[in-house]
């Protein structure tokens, strides 16, 4: 697959349809990848990487260089990518007629921290037939199943469908009947200190790095509340002795309605805080109370907390159409 | 450096009955910035007033907190006496210690201790208030009138006598409203056109009052002073202008057997027709659905005949925008469907009937010419039973939980018209309680008991069943005498519960009206401003604000009027400087805020901005239209950057009297 996309990509740096490519660069490790620009065709063919590691949603890196840059850009979006593309799209962060899309297939992609945690730290690299991910290590190959170690985004895939692109590989694929509401169910049924402590237990492991916010394709604002010493929001995280309290009950809010569950900021969190869960819980009630939304689905259905509707104009009103319901 | 005064009020007893007001003033005197604290029995008084105009003067205040009433008692009061005194009156805050505190509140420490937090926060943020000049906006004078009931047409009479012009909007073909069906009104019982018909009259005839008929207001923008309404002229294919009302084309319409919707089905029509004899405007209509000609393409018998050449089948719907600087609102009400009601047979039987179609039976131009027949076989009816509160005061889904407030006196006139006229006919009347409240009201359905040996039963009817001769056999229940009641009866009349007219929902979101959650418009103040929606501009006049009688309604009607022409008198208007505005370096242009303003307040626009690196970029921001924001604050609550913000109620006001709470 890498090299056909390598192959096409060159084609339209060389016909000059696109000007830079935004994807995946080989990093330290193969299985570290990093989300990077190509500027030419030779740069591409020599470091670009498509695998089961290639995670980093690319469409957030759009929005400065359409802002910025002239020129066709290329991107790479996984189908749970487009969703964010589309988002961006909405909130006119982007310029569509300035980019190019192409649709990658994604066969779930492989979480390294658990092989690590499975297989030791000593790793030197990992790769992945479909079923058995192989892994050299300092004492020499060992082998485990790929059901093992998926990302965990991945195990609660909501959709296959690349939701838009200007040239697919592979197959159209289907949006799927995933579990994803599971786990936010069993935080439903806790007792309320039960799940106090849950979060707790969690969000104490913070340390304030603001990847979370920072990879979040939801969070672009050009200045955000949390670096705004004017914004009266700012001084408020470090008021108690449990201060990410505050962060991502905020930053929960300010995405509720628009985050599509790509599931980011969990994957880049070093300590492994379940965020998603927080943002998924928003998007059950969300589809409880409105129907149905999901974020990024197209671009002209808008989301249901961030709409003014006629029908809306009392609360009254918004009560006879539930008893009509 | 701040120089805050605070100014708590006993209200006579209201608020110092339960909190310490001394207290609160001693203990907000020692709050940051504060030099001055009192208390004071009545601060609206002109005593108090002036003691805060010699305060603000004698001790140079930068701002004044005030601990009394709610702001919508007061507010404005107290921002002119601090103008007055010259500081600007945004720069004056109300702690509302009354009515969210002194009157919910039973236990006086921690009532003070309440206040004393409310204070805090009002403090909190008169230090952060910034001095704001409402601007100024025109006042287009001219009216319009939404419904043409006797409310509309009151309403309209009175707003272009003083002088002002009105547009003045039906849905249906002719104006008169439901009034037009009724055939006598009580407590009076004179004939409901004798009143009805002049009134229609003078409203055509008014050179200010232009009337459109057969039309819907499809969209309203705009604000008080300056709404703008696109109004939808449906297609009549009949040009009002020309036809004479002559009536030629609705005897030579070969299609007779439309059903009559102003005799409510109870007989038929032509295609072409006019409405009732007495319409205005008198002109004729093609209902389209029955046409021959616009369904088929062929016949065009009207057309030949229409000396004038008033008929086009090729008409179409139009639309109109107008500028108006006042909207009165009489969009009237409907009685309710009653199929729901199985027990009473009403889709099984032709001789069960509602009160309004029994008007119709009453009414000289209704299908029997006022005779009372029976619909199954024509025969006159000898036993009539009334049964009220159909789907009024009933809790469950079929129904509504209110009294729709007419049923009473309109059955008692009913029973009363009909033993009048004819004397062997026996009538009984089922109901659940009899009220009426209203002048002469109640020596009225006395009359009806004592006078005209009406039997009143205070029960129900249990069952309705329809025999093959066309009578129907009615179970009922008498409470009072705890008996199971048998009746043969030839009619079964239903007084349904009323409605607002389905249309209204439309309007009030066009309107950002607010309605109840039965559908009738709410009062800006049940008490104090019954006539006002809460959209400034908007009035309410009629049966859409509630079920009401004629002499309620033409009241109601006058009271709105009067309302408009304030208004539409003034040549400029005074804004409202709390609006909303956005930082554009802050701004990231992503529509939330455009998406959840219900006024359309918002626009983008393509800004170019230095960037540190001494680029330039482009970037799409937002813009609020002052003149168009009502300061509601949906767009900073979806404004995720905090971009967004309103002047007098910025984030950082609010998030300060927040912190002052939680101190
Ligand atoms: C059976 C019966 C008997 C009655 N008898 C009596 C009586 O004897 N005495 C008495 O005092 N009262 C009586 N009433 C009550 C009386 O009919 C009302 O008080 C009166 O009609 C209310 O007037 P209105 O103008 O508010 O509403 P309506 O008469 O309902 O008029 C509303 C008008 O608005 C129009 N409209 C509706 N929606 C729109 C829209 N979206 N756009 C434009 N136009 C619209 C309608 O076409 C209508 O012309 C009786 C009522 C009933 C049902
Ligand atoms: S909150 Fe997390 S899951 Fe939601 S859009 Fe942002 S990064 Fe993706
Ligand atoms: S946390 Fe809020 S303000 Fe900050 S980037 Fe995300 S959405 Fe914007
Ligand atoms: S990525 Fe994880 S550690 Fe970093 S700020 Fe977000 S939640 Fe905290
Ligand atoms: S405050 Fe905001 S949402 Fe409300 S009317 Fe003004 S611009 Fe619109
Ligand atoms: S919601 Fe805020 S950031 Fe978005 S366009 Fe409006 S002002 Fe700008």
């Amino acid at each position: 697959m890498q090299s056909e996309i390598i192959k096409r990509t060159v084609e339209l740096f060389n016909s000059e349809e696109i000007v830079r490519a935004i994807g995946w660069r080989k990093g330290d490790f193969d299985y570290d990848l990093n989300p990077s620009i190509f500027k030419s065709s030779e740069d591409l063919e020599k470091n670009f990487v498509y695998n089961d590691f290639s995670s980093a949603n690319l469409s957030k890196f759009l929005i400065k260089i359409s802002q910025k840059e002239d020129g066709k850009t290329l991107v790479f979006l996984k189908s749970c990518d487009t969703y964010s593309f589309n988002s961006l799209l909405q909130e006119h962060r982007i310029s569509r007629d300035k980019i190019y899309i192409i649709g990658v297939p994604c066969e779930e992609n492989l979480d390294p921290s658990k092989i690590k945690a499975a297989l030791g730290e000593d790793v030197l690299s990992m790769s992945c037939d479909g079923e058995t991910v192989t892994v050299e290590t300092l004492d020499g190959t060992k082998t485990i199943s790929k059901s093992e170690v998926i990302l965990d985004r991945c195990l609660a895939c909501k959709s296959r469908k690349h939701v838009v692109y200007d040239e697919l590989f592979g197959e159209e694929g289907e949006v799927l009947d995933s579990k994803r509401f599971d786990q936010v169910e069993i935080l439903e049924n806790m007792k309320p200190e039960e799940r106090y402590s849950f979060w707790r237990t969690e969000l104490s492991r913070c340390i304030g790095c603001n990847a979370c916010r920072d990879i979040c394709p939801a969070c672009t604002c050009e200045k955000c509340v949390f670096d705004n010493r004017d914004s009266g929001v700012e001084n408020k995280v470090a008021t108690n002795d449990f201060e990410e309290n505050m962060f991502h009950i905020i930053r929960a809010f300010h995405v509720a309605g628009r985050c599509t569950d790509c599931g980011e900021c969990s994957r880049v969190c070093p300590e492994d805080i379940p965020l998603h869960l927080l943002n998924r819980k928003f998007i059950k009630d969300i589809n409880e109370f409105y129907g149905n939304y999901q974020a990024g689905d197209d671009i002209e259905t808008l989301a249901p907390l961030t709409r003014f509707d006629a029908v809306d104009v009392e609360p009254s009103i918004v009560k006879t159409r539930e008893n009509v319901k | 450096m701040q120089k805050i005064g605070v100014f708590v009020c006993h209200c006579g007893t209201n608020i110092s009955a339960t909190v310490d007001v001394a207290k609160v003033a001693e203990t907000l005197a020692k709050e940051p910035g504060v030099i001055y604290s009192t208390d004071y029995q009545f601060m609206c008084s002109l005593a108090g007033q002036n003691l805060i105009i010699d305060k603000i003067k004698e001790l140079d205040l930068t701002g004044v907190v005030i601990c009394s009433c709610s702001p919508r008692m007061h507010e404005l009061t107290f921002r002119k006496a601090a103008d007055k005194a010259g500081l600007n009156g945004f720069l004056l805050e109300m702690a509302n210690i009354r009515e969210q505190d002194a009157w919910v509140h039973k236990d006086r420490e921690e009532a003070t201790l309440k206040a004393v937090a409310l204070g805090r926060a009002a403090i909190a943020k008169v230090a952060l208030n910034e001095a704001l000049i409402p601007g100024e906006s025109k006042v287009t004078k001219r009216a319009l009138v939404i419904g043409a009931g006797i409310a509309g047409m009151q309403a309209a009479l009175d707003i272009a006598d003083a002088g002002f012009s009105v547009d003045l909007v039906d849905i249906e073909p002719t104006i008169g409203g439901l009034m037009t069906q009724v055939d006598k009104t009580f407590p009076t019982l004179d004939c409901a056109s004798c009143i009805l018909t002049p009134k229609m009259v003078d409203v055509q005839q008014h050179e200010l009052i232009n009337l459109m008929t057969f039309c819907e207001v499809e969209k309203v923008e705009g604000y008080i002073g300056n709404f703008i309404a696109t109004i939808k002229k449906k297609a009549r294919y009949v040009d009002p202008d020309a036809c004479t009302g002559c009536g030629l084309c609705t005897q030579k319409c070969p299609t007779k057997n439309v059903l009559n919707s102003f005799n409510l089905n109870l007989d038929n029509r032509s295609a072409i027709y006019i409405p009732f004899p007495q319409a205005v405007p008198l002109v004729a209509i093609i209902d389209a659905a029955h046409c021959k000609k616009l369904q088929e393409g062929k016949c065009g018998v009207c057309a030949a005949v229409c000396a004038p050449k008033a008929i086009h089948y090729d008409d179409c719907d139009k639309l109109v925008e107008n500028k108006y600087g006042a909207i009165v609102v009489a969009t009237g009400f409907n009685p309710i469907e009653v199929h729901a009601f199985n027990e009473f047979a009403y889709d099984q039987s032709p001789n069960v009937i509602t009160s309004l179609e029994y008007e119709r039976l009453m009414s000289a131009t209704g299908p029997n010419g006022g005779t009372v027949l029976r619909p199954s076989d024509k025969k006159h009816p000898k036993t009539i039973v009334f049964q009220q509160c159909v789907g009024s005061r009933d809790t469950t889904s079929r129904g509504k939980t209110y009294c729709s407030g007419i049923c009473c006196m309109y059955t008692a006139k009913h029973a009363m018209l009909t033993r009048e006229k004819y004397p062997d006919t026996d009538v009984y009347v089922f109901y659940t309680d009899i009220r009426t409240p209203g002048k002469g009201f109640d020596e009225f359905h006395r009359r009806a008991v004592e006078q005209y040996g009406v039997h009143y039963i205070k029960g129900s009817i249990g069952k309705v069943v329809p025999m093959s001769n066309g009578n129907l056999k009615v179970q009922a229940s008498d409470l009072l005498m705890q008996r199971q009641l048998h009746i043969e009866a030839d009619l079964v009349v239903l007084a349904a519960a009323m409605e607002p007219d389905k249309s209204a929902k439309h309007l009030a979101q066009q309107l950002t009206a607010s309605m109840d959650n039965d559908g009738w418009f709410t009062e800006s103040h049940p008490k104090l401003r019954p006539v006002e929606s809460p959209t400034a501009g908007v009035f309410l006049a009629g049966a859409c604000q509630g079920p009401k009688d004629i002499p309620s309604t033409v009241a109601q009607a006058g009271a709105a009027a009067s309302k408009a022409i304030i208004l539409l008198i003034k040549d400029k208007l005074k804004g409202n400087p709390c609006v909303a505005h956005s930082a554009e370096n802050m701004c990231n242009g992503c529509g939330a805020c455009a998406n959840v303003c219900p006024y359309s307040a918002i626009t983008y626009v393509e800004k170019e901005f230095r960037m540190p690196d001494r680029t330039t970029l482009i970037r799409r921001v937002a813009s609020v239209n002052p003149a168009v924001c009502q300061g509601c604050g949906a767009c900073t609550v979806a404004c995720p950057s905090g971009a967004m913000d309103i002047f007098g109620f910025s984030n950082k006001q609010i998030m300060g009297e927040v912190d002052a709470i939680c101190q």
